[in-house]
């Protein structure tokens, strides 16, 4: 590999990472503050300017809290199942496309981490995977509390992968590729997959929400029955981890929606008008044009994911915690048959419009 | 009998599920943009704003005194006789003559009236036995202390500066 491939790699890793790490503070604050702005409080107001400076405190906490390890558990898995949360995510974000690309020094760059083919199947194996630590994390704590939150947790997320896989199987029928670019090529000169199957993208957002274990599917933590739930036993920074696990996955989601049903980084109406009026301002040729479209491109899959992690917040702050048998009647009763007429319906018309 | 059946039946409205949904997403909005750009909120910012609570409050003890800052206490034991909690501590003693420039002839006084706070139970009832209205309730509910022994005000204390009734 020659010098730029390699630099390129490391500086788009370095984005994205930085970008999905560096969000999650602001949206810790964000979701404590709106959380007491929708209850009529006020929220963290105290450290730094609007509280900004909160998470920050919160993370000094953190590191100088005890690291403890309970006597019985296993400690080899007890390490393993708050990094793999955070790692699992943070994969499937290297092949979520955040532009189509950009010309630098008469390279191209393809704003994506991983190029593959297969990107959709990648980002659903390792979503899959976020069931792991789940199972790790509660069964290695020996705890009661512990294993019986990660019994929901993994029952919750295999039984709601079903439903997220069979909406997403019909967007790949529709588009007729697993790959993300030409999903958003797709999207960019047709329309916006939720147009084209509203009720797939309204499955699988329900599943995110199951997948991600946000309120109202938060049963793995359920602060009222379970203490904890899976992450019970843990403190400190392997806490924190968790924590930051569950944002990480927020944004790997709300990526994923955007990418898979919202038009991905398709410039948004009026974009396209805004670069045409700044490469006549300030000159630009074909790589000035090219170089703002990708620039663009980010703010515009920026702001899908900004509303789908505002809609996280909001809907947990509407919506009281499901009861269990409720959570698995909704995910095999209702949404499992649902998403398997749906898939058919939308086969079939696929198939009509194509010939 | 004794079962009383207080299940309904739901509408096909209810049990959609979704209106509910949007309605309550619509509060929570409404909430939002009333706390986000409005800066409406309910809570009292407590350090710098306190609540504010009726006349009748019964908080920390104080002794009100005269403009000479001579207490009104006559050390009569009134108060200590009535307290249900046994927590008024009054040792009494002859006041000086010249103690007394006002004409109203003081003749006892207290050396010390220690109220033990962690004792009282705040039913006011001193204040209403006090025959001089030396002893009242303030409205400071701030009684925090960091030791046991600064939970037990001694006359210095209980003859602070209360302005109104605190």
């Amino acid at each position: 590999m020659e010098f730029f491939d390699v630099a390129q790699l490391l500086a788009k890793i370095l984005i994205v990472v930085g970008a999905a790490l560096g969000v999650v503070p602001v949206m810790v604050w964000f979701e404590r503050r709106g959380a007491a702005w929708m209850q009529g409080r006020v929220g963290p107001n105290r450290v730094g300017p609007f509280g900004l400076l909160q998470p920050l405190a919160d993370v000094i906490k953190f590191i100088f809290k005890e690291d403890f390890t309970p006597r019985n558990a296993n400690k080899f898995y007890y390490y393993l199942a708050p990094m793999m949360a955070l790692i699992a995510p943070l994969c499937a974000l290297s092949v979520i496309p955040f532009g189509s690309k950009a010309i630098i020094d008469g390279h191209e760059v393809i704003l994506q981490i991983a190029t593959m083919d297969s990107g959709v199947i990648f980002i659903l194996a390792f979503a899959g995977l976020e069931v792991y630590p789940i199972i790790l994390a509660g069964w290695a704590s020996k705890n009661k509390y512990s294993v019986l939150g990660a019994l929901r947790g993994s029952s919750q997320i295999v039984s709601y992968e079903i439903s997220m896989g069979l909406s997403l199987l019909s967007m790949l029928v529709v588009y007729g590729s697993f790959n993300p670019h030409d999903m958003v090529a797709w999207q960019a000169s047709k329309y916006w997959g939720v147009l084209v199957n509203p009720f797939g993208a309204l499955v699988f957002w329900i599943s995110i929400f199951a997948e991600t274990n946000r309120l109202p599917f938060d049963l793995p933590e359920g602060e009222s029955e379970l203490v904890a739930g899976y992450h019970l036993e843990y403190g400190a920074m392997k806490f924190a981890l968790f924590f930051m696990a569950e944002y990480v996955a927020m944004i790997m989601a709300s990526a994923l929606i955007a990418t898979l049903f919202f038009g991905g980084y398709a410039l948004l109406p009026g974009m396209q008008t805004l670069i045409d009026l700044i490469g006549a301002q300030f000159a630009f040729g074909e790589v000035g044009l090219q170089n703002t479209k990708a620039l663009f491109e980010f703010l515009s899959i920026c702001s899908k994911i900004a509303f789908f992690m505002f809609m996280f917040v909001w809907i947990r702050w509407t919506l009281p915690r499901f009861r269990f048998d409720q959570l698995m009647d909704l995910g095999w009763k209702i949404l499992f048959p649902l998403s398997l007429i749906n898939l058919v319906i939308v086969t079939i018309a696929v198939y009509y419009f194509n010939s | 009998m004794g079962t009383i059946n207080i299940s309904k039946k739901y509408t096909a409205r209810e049990k959609a599920y979704i209106p509910a949904i949007l309605i309550g997403m619509k509060i929570t909005m409404k909430r939002f943009i009333q706390g986000f750009f409005f800066r409406k909120h309910d809570t009292i910012m407590y350090p710098e704003a306190k609540r504010d609570y009726s006349q009748r409050f019964r908080g920390m003890h104080f002794i009100s005194v005269d403009k000479n800052k001579t207490e009104n206490c006559t050390a009569c034991f009134l108060c200590e006789t009535i307290c249900p909690a046994d927590c008024i501590h009054i040792v009494a003693d002859e006041r000086d003559e010249d103690e007394n420039p006002y004409g109203v002839k003081k003749e006892k006084k207290p050396i010390s009236f220690d109220i033990d706070s962690l004792r009282c139970c705040f039913c006011g009832f001193c204040e209403e036995a006090c025959p001089k209205d030396a002893i009242k309730l303030s409205r400071n509910y701030e009684l925090a202390v960091s030791s046991r022994e600064e939970a037990i005000y001694d006359l210095d204390h209980l003859k602070r500066d209360v302005k109104g009734r605190g």
